[in-house]
């Protein structure tokens, strides 16, 4: 019977998820608990540790807030705020999609282009690849500003500066996957193309477009991810107005943890919710070809 | 136009004694490969000449370039010496005019397309109709027995159905030429059968010249008008042989004596060589 219910795959998922809560509130104890301590001493006042375990998880600005103070957080900014509100997490998560939509189809378009002109062409390769790569070691919290502030000064405002971080960060695994996928055909395919006397055209888009769109998905739910980290990226050091980044921004600034953490929360179920949707996307297309494995 | 036409027609009449148009002749052919540890003699001075509607196979053992033999006829692979005219032209020129259909050992169908868009794709590639590509490929698609399958994808079919499959795509193209390398040695005996039949039936159907690589020599007496016996290091051609049997048999033939006379010639062939050490 104990055995059975171990074996289940919710029993693993749970206790996973059990652990790491209780990790989390005797994380936010030794956190929060060090603080309140620091706070009696300095006021010279005597203290005990069961007035201690009272106060860790009620404090005002805690240094770690504990799980359910971050779910009330999440209530009120959700569920009790009117979308339109710039108090509402939804508002400020919609923002930040928009911005990481946009970068990212920027992005996997130019990843896809740049993949295809490498796969094309041997001097595009060798003098484009070396920069692809450099862009990528530049720290993007350095860049970030210095985009934004050029396109303001060409009056290039708005969700467009960030699109174009997101874009920066997304293209690069796109471009990686897709020039290996699209030299991955079948060189039996390949060698039937060749007896069918077919165009350079239409060996891309009957066959290496299609052979590459394995390698094209698994790069695409990276570079999603990738996007939303841009655009929150984008948001923190520009002073936006709002974005999740913005949120995060303002939050450390007052000192509102509980407000920092929702936003991770929200960010992190958003990234959640694009992979899985680029995923569902692979599925509905990879599974006639006999699922996403059987290339 | 008009010739092609008397000959379709006296083929339909008479068995072998029509005028025919040579498809393939070699002359002195060789290739070698180069490879680290010095040249491989792949093929060395092959003489040959193919007439128009001849079903010919290669066979011999592993090693005897009768794969190698096939690509360069396809263009697959270029001579190092010699010559090579396939239907009057250059392989290079027979390839690029679309002349010949190539069937792999494998079927090499595209994951992605059903059966029915599969054997659409040489079609495709060569900008026909859509009228005659829907008719093409319900003709051999009937003709293979696959056209209750049209509409499924590769990995939903059995090996054997995969490689009609792919038979139907070369024959969409309606080639004057059939080149095929081991179509069926990934199939087991009863469906091998099965296939050589209808494969006999299909050439006598539409009177093309069929090149058939194997190294099954009761495939090669059962299908064969001339067989080509090879063998390796280099590899060269040892003996053509001209079949008594009729052009058009069944799988009774095997009974016949002249059947284990024939498949009798080619084994004492083989051995003679030392084509198998």
């Amino acid at each position: 019977m104990l055995t059975k219910i171990i074996e289940k795959k919710w029993f693993a998922l749970v206790s996973l998820v059990l652990a790491l809560l209780a990790l989390w509130y005797a994380a936010a104890l030794v956190m929060n608990g060090k603080q309140i301590i620091q706070n009696y001493e300095r006021k010279h006042q005597t203290w005990t540790y069961s007035q201690v375990i009272d106060q860790a998880y009620t404090v005002k600005r805690p240094m770690l807030p504990a799980p359910h103070q971050v779910a009330i957080e999440l209530k009120k900014s959700i569920f009790d705020k009117s979308v339109t509100s710039k108090r509402s997490l939804i508002y400020h998560a919609q923002i930040t999609l928009n911005s990481t939509l946009l970068g990212f189809a920027l992005g996997s378009l130019l990843g896809i282009l740049i993949a295809i002109g490498i796969v094309h062409n041997k001097t595009l390769e060798s003098s484009l690849m070396p920069w692809v790569i450099a862009s990528q070691t530049i720290p993007i919290l350095a860049i970030a500003p210095i985009i934004v502030v050029v396109l303001g000064a060409i009056n290039i405002t708005g969700v467009v500066p960030k699109a174009i971080i997101s874009m920066y960060l997304s293209f690069f695994p796109v471009t990686i996957a897709m020039a290996k996928g699209l030299r991955a055909s079948d060189t039996l395919h390949e060698e039937l193309m060749y007896t069918y006397n077919a165009s350079a055209k239409q060996v891309f888009w009957k066959l290496r477009w299609y052979s590459a769109q394995p390698y094209l998905f698994a790069s695409l739910k990276v570079a999603i991810a990738a996007a939303l980290v841009g655009a929150i990226v984008a948001e923190l050091p520009t002073g936006a107005q709002g974005g999740l980044g913005s949120r995060l921004l303002s939050g450390s600034y007052y000192g509102q943890t509980e407000q920092i953490w929702a936003a991770l929360i929200v960010s992190a179920l958003l990234g959640s919710i694009l992979v899985w949707i680029v995923g569902l996307v692979e599925k509905r297309l990879l599974s006639r070809r006999g699922g996403p494995a059987n290339v | 136009m008009l010739a092609a036409q008397t000959e379709i027609e006296s083929a339909h009449t008479s068995d072998k004694t029509y005028p025919q148009r040579e498809m393939i002749s070699v002359e002195d052919l060789s290739l070698i490969f180069p490879s680290p540890d010095g040249e491989v003699n792949a093929l060395s001075n092959i003489n040959l000449n193919i007439k128009q509607g001849d079903f010919v196979s290669f066979i011999g053992p592993s090693g005897c370039g009768k794969t190698t033999l096939l690509r360069v006829i396809a263009d697959l692979e270029k001579a190092t010496s010699g010559g090579l005219k396939v239907n009057g032209t250059s392989a290079e020129d027979a390839r690029l005019n679309r002349l010949y259909g190539y069937v792999f050992q494998a079927p090499g169908l595209l994951p992605w397309r059903n059966i029915r868009d599969n054997c659409a794709l040489p079609m495709e590639i060569s900008a026909q109709s859509s009228e005659h590509q829907t008719k093409q490929i319900d003709k051999y698609l009937k003709m293979v027995g696959l056209q209750e399958f049209h509409n499924k994808f590769p990995w939903q079919l059995s090996g054997g159905m995969q490689q009609r499959a792919s038979i139907a795509r070369a024959l969409c193209l309606n080639p004057d030429l059939l080149l095929m390398d081991e179509p069926f040695g990934a199939l087991d005996e009863i469906t091998r059968d099965h296939m050589n039949i209808e494969l006999l039936r299909i050439w006598a159907e539409t009177q093309k010249t069929v090149i058939f690589v194997t190294h099954s020599i009761a495939e090669a007496v059962l299908l064969s008008t001339h067989i080509v016996v090879m063998s390796p290091r280099p590899g060269r051609i040892i003996k053509v042989i001209e079949s008594p049997l009729p052009r058009l048999k069944t799988l009774a033939v095997r009974d016949q004596e002249a059947f284990h006379t024939l498949a009798a010639e080619i084994r004492s062939a083989l051995a003679d060589e030392h084509a198998i050490d």
